[in-house]
């Protein structure tokens, strides 16, 4: 594998921006106190299912106030990969990781660390829309508040309104926030994840495949949201789509499964170079079409 | 030589085929629906017939006269059942909730198999033995035959039923819908109680009306508990009567009166049980969200 060198140098610059800023949001244009972007660095990480590894010794570093892009065909583990950073693959009957994933220095899977603490910190969105099923549209928005017990009416309109409009939902449901979140379509449904992902403000956000389902112009808008995230918060996102990945994120990382179908990070890059210019014959072959 | 066929010749031959097996299976359903449903309105049509004519306001608002005096009602029975089959569901079913969650959300884990193994013990268990248990729990000990000891038997018999439903309710609670309360950092104790019990809660209350029905017609758990009274008591250590012990007593008398007076009370019996079922099915359809 190829950890790119100039990687470092573009953090640099990165972190040279001042750690608290205003973001803004949709059209209100609030300013917000952030805090300042997270870091991941995984560091020989290996997942299993039963005795089946499906991972093997994967290292990178997720920049913070950067989209990163995580590539591969199906199977390769790039859903496995990202669930092991929110330490979401052991709750899988039999699953397991080895390795270490530090966020801002300390391993979530250190000894005595909360997967719930980790959780709060680094959210998700699923390949698949999962809302709550029994809650309604407005109550899935905020479901990350309501479930720890913030009951201020205020806040909880104010943060649903303002997820919803990021993830480019409002003005398609804010006539029926009272609906069931589960008689949305697809597409909306996932727009509906991504707001409940983002009404917690997490650190890092991870999103997989969440534009696999969404129309040209939601697309675009979660694209964009992903970029505006990004200048608070650090986004891994997985994608099939080659232009996504390289319109919307910072570094790419490539996963190829081979031979034993367990999978292994082939390149690492900014996205730019991975493009343009991939030091791995098997990424060529990967975004120019030719396998996966 | 075989003329050739063309494509609309076979999809017309198994278009025929089809429709032909689609008439038949669709005509098998029917009659076994037919079978499934002529025992039950036969015993209700034959319930209504013999039942109505002592069905009359006396049933409810007066006590049992002496032997061979006819006239008379049950009331003491029907103030004896609400009591003991309100105060058995209200025991039981927390209990039998809590074991079907442990069996279910732990399983896997040595007391989750433990649970589930006696619960399928108990269902198998006579009621008639439960109650010859509770004689000895509660009967002997406190020298009085009770409302209490029944409840009680009842209880124990209701856990069964709602922790088996409990149990495969919630295990048609799909895993994203878990793994998205995860990904909130919700931690798991809430995410069962605050995601994953709701989202089964119709189908966990269908089996508690399951359940009340049947403790609600138990008669042999109630033989060496609750005993039976000819007068209305509400003492949870006294004897009290009970729908079905009075129904036994009755059907099982010489007289015509008393024949004419569990039919009315079978009738009265099944009344609750159907009425109890119907208002738990509105409540639950009124709670869950729909459109504004
Ligand atoms: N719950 C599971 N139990 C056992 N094996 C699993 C499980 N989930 C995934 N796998 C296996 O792990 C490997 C990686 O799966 P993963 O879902 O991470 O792939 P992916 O790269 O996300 O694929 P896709 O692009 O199709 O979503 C696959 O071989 C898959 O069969
Ligand atoms: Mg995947």
């Amino acid at each position: 594998m190829a950890q790119d060198p100039s990687a470092p140098a573009a953090v640099t610059e990165q972190q040279a921006i001042p750690l608290v800023r205003g973001v803004a949001f949709g059209e209100q244009e609030a300013p917000r106190v952030s805090q300042a972007a997270t870091r991941l660095d995984v560091a020989n990480l290996h997942a299993y299912y039963g005795a089946r590894p499906a991972l093997r010794d994967v290292s990178l570093t997720v920049w913070p106030n950067s989209v990163t892009a995580i590539i591969g065909p199906s199977g390769c583990g790039k859903s496995t990969f990202i669930r092991c950073l929110n330490r979401l693959h052991e709750v899988t009957p039999g699953a397991r990781v080895e390795g270490r994933v530090l966020l801002d220095g300390d391993d979530i899977y250190g000894a005595g660390v909360d997967p719930v603490v980790v959780r709060q910190r680094v959210g998700m969105v699923f390949q698949r829309p999962n809302p709550f099923p029994t809650m309604s549209i407005f109550d899935n928005a905020v479901a990350g508040l309501k479930l720890a017990g913030i009951r201020n009416r205020e806040l909880l309109r104010e943060v649903a309104e303002r997820s919803l409009r990021r993830a480019a939902l409002w003005d398609e449901v804010k006539d029926k926030l009272h609906a069931a979140g589960g008689a949305l379509s697809g597409g909306q449904q996932q727009r509906l994840c991504i707001a409940r992902a983002i009404a917690v403000e997490p650190e890092v956000v991870l999103m997989d495949e969440p534009a696999s389902s969404l129309d040209p112009m939601s697309t675009l808008k979660i694209e964009e949201l992903m970029r505006e995230l990004a200048t608070s918060f650090t986004i891994v996102i997985v994608t099939h789509n080659m232009q996504q990945a390289a319109r919307v994120s910072d570094y790419t990382a490539f996963l190829l499964a081979g031979e034993e179908r367990v999978g292994e990070l082939i390149e690492y890059g900014p996205t730019a170079r991975i493009f343009t210019n991939p030091r791995d014959p098997r990424t060529e072959q990967y975004i120019t079409g030719r396998f996966g | 030589m075989t003329p050739a066929l063309t494509g609309a010749d076979i999809r017309g031959r198994h278009l025929r085929r089809r429709q032909a097996r689609d008439r038949l299976m669709r005509a098998l359903l029917w009659c076994s629906a037919l079978a499934a449903v002529t025992p039950l309105l036969l015993l209700l049509m034959f319930v209504v017939r013999e039942g109505l004519p002592a069905f009359r306001p006396s049933l409810f608002t007066e006590v049992p006269r002496p032997l061979g005096e006819s006239g008379g009602g049950v009331k003491p029975a029907v103030v004896g059942s609400l009591i003991m089959v309100g105060l058995g569901t209200f025991i039981g079913v927390p209990i039998a909730i809590l074991a079907g969650v442990y069996a279910r959300e732990y399983a896997g884990s040595r007391l989750a198999t433990v649970i589930r193994f006696l619960i399928d013990v108990l269902a198998g268990v006579p009621s008639i033995t439960i109650g010859l248990f509770v004689y000895g729990l509660l009967v002997a000990p406190m020298h009085t035959f009770s409302g209490l000891a029944g409840a009680v038997a009842l209880a124990i018999l209701i856990v069964p039923t709602v922790a088996r439903v409990t149990d495969e309710m919630l295990a048609l609670v799909p895993r994203s819908v878990r793994e998205a309360a995860y990904a909130l950092g919700v931690p798991r104790w809430k995410t069962i109680a605050r995601v994953v019990l709701p989202s089964a809660k119709v189908g966990i209350a269908t089996g508690v009306v399951l359940g009340v029905a049947r403790i609600a017609g138990e008669t042999a758990p109630l033989l060496f508990t609750a005993l039976g009274n000819r007068t209305v008591s509400t003492s949870l250590v006294r004897p009290m009567d009970a729908l079905p012990l009075r129904i036994y007593v009755y059907a099982t008398g010489p007289y015509r009166s008393w024949h004419q007076q569990a039919w009315a009370a079978s009738l009265l019996l099944v009344l609750l049980v159907l009425g109890f079922s119907l208002i738990t099915r509105l409540l639950l359809r009124r709670r869950a969200p729909g459109p504004d």
